[in-house]
């Protein structure tokens, strides 16, 4: 068990789902420059071969839709990353009316990385801080998500039509 | 028997393994050709390991649950006709060579058919592209190895290995155009750029592997670390003369290396382009190679 353990810390797949500003800062990430790819992270281009599902900033009521379909295909174990500070508190569109402003409410976030932007280094630390959380057990955010589902849905329906954009069942 | 039971699974697991490292280093390679540091050479391990921790994968059939089942099945008994080093292999006759053409074949098939289940017009999009593309890649690979199974009047991969045993009876330098368009059709059948268009992460999201995940992602990879031996293999015995088991990995490294080189530095085709192609140039090398075999006896 410790092997597979080392294995799922040590590669990680990635699907960044890129519609906020934070985009730019992933082609220096994955490129030369900082090379992510010797942490064994290589971008996936599907949710269905993704472990980590990585926030680039806002997120509006139409993209949040997709998110959580994107996040519901990923298998178990999944990872979720907030990028930037719009996830944490709505960053500069504190007072937007299409943005959401918490991530938090409607998906299980593992790790936080503030900023705006926040630059490739922080990226890249906190993809090794994920790291170590796995090695650890205490990324559990995809069992969070199981236990307190209820909760999410109920936020999640604050927003937008649950019934039709979920592919899990939870009633 | 027993014993040849072990023998042969101890083959798989080694070649599964060696497939694997394969994998790994030609990512290291292609790393710092980009001027990167790269992952570790023992990567692809552990991506496979990671994926068949998984739960809960998607799944859309019994079909599209049997589809990489049926490719890394089809990749492994071509593994079994295919004299790796000096193992023997499990079933050597006349006429073996058209067996591993067919074989070769299965696990494309085998994808498509899941893929097909699965139903995302992506891989639709992949499987008929790989299709198309075997076209291309088929007729002049065949062609090519046509040159010294006429030459020595045999069809059995491990007589041509035992005809060329010796260093200065390679294949290679008799037939070298020959091989020349054969290595040219073993580019597009490993998929390696600028023939990566089965799989174009970029246009359609990784073609028939789309809608797979953890364990059938995981047995994928393993039909495509098995193919790397099986494919490169197939070429180092008919054209580079085989050897015992250390020359055989050597040749079968530096061979699948050199692609991985081409591949790092290439663009991607069009789908049209590509077929255009190998029916061009390619298959008029053979062509010449053929003719010239045909004179010289």
């Amino acid at each position: 068990m410790g092997l597979f353990k080392f294995a799922q810390s040590r590669s990680l797949w990635m699907m960044h789902f890129c519609t906020g500003c934070g985009a730019v800062e992933m082609p220096p990430t994955m490129t030369s420059r900082f090379d992510m790819e010797r942490f064994g992270i290589a971008p996936m281009a599907t949710p269905r071969q993704a472990d980590i599902l990585l926030i680039t900033g806002y997120l509006t009521v139409k993209t949040l839709k997709r998110v959580i379909r994107s996040y519901e295909q990923m298998p178990d174990p999944k990872y979720v990353i907030g990028f930037g500070s719009c996830t944490l508190n709505g960053g500069m569109y504190w007072d937007s009316y299409n943005t959401i402003k918490r991530l938090d409410l409607y998906l299980p976030v593992d790790i936080y990385i503030n900023g705006c932007m926040p630059r490739p280094e922080a990226i890249i630390e906190a993809f090794v801080k994920l790291r170590e959380m796995i090695a650890k057990g205490e990324a559990n955010g995809w069992k969070k998500y199981k236990e307190n589902i209820k909760w999410y849905k109920e936020n999640q329906a604050k927003v937008f039509d649950v019934k039709k954009w979920s592919v899990i069942k939870w009633e | 028997m027993v014993l040849k039971i072990i023998e042969y699974l101890g083959i798989v697991f080694g070649v599964i393994i060696l497939g694997l490292l394969y994998g790994g280093i030609a990512r290291k390679v292609i790393a710092r050709i980009h001027r990167r540091y790269g992952p570790p050479f023992y990567q692809n391990i552990l991506d496979v390991l990671k994926l068949f921790a998984k739960s809960n994968e998607a799944s859309h059939g019994v079909l599209f649950n049997l589809g990489p089942v049926i490719a890394f099945t089809g990749v492994l008994v071509s593994l079994f006709f295919i004299p790796l080093g000096s193992f023997r292999p499990l079933f050597s006759f006349e006429g073996d060579i058209f067996v591993v053409f067919y074989l070769l074949v299965v696990a494309p098939l085998g994808m498509a058919l899941g893929a097909g289940e699965g139903a995302n017009p992506n891989a639709t999009i992949g499987i008929a592209r790989g299709l198309t593309l075997m076209l291309g890649y088929e007729l002049v690979f065949f062609l090519s190895v046509l040159a010294p199974m006429i030459h020595y009047r045999t069809a059995s991969i491990a007589t041509l290995v035992t005809v060329q045993s010796a260093f200065p009876h390679w294949n290679v330098f008799p037939f070298f155009i020959s091989a020349f368009a054969g290595l040219i059709a073993l580019h597009g059948m490993m998929g390696e750029k600028p023939f990566d268009q089965v799989i174009a992460p970029h246009e359609i999201a990784s073609g028939p592997m789309v809608e797979y995940s953890g364990k059938f992602l995981g047995l994928l990879q393993l039909y495509h670390a098995v193919g790397i031996i099986v494919e490169t293999g197939l070429v180092v015995d008919i054209f580079f003369g085989g050897g015992n088991w250390l020359t055989f990995i050597l040749k079968t490294f530096f061979l699948f290396i050199t692609l991985v080189i081409i591949n790092a530095v290439m663009p991607r085709f069009r789908i049209g382009q590509a077929v255009k192609f190998y029916w061009k140039y390619p298959l008029v090398i053979s062509l010449i190679g053929l003719l010239i075999v045909a004179i010289w006896r």
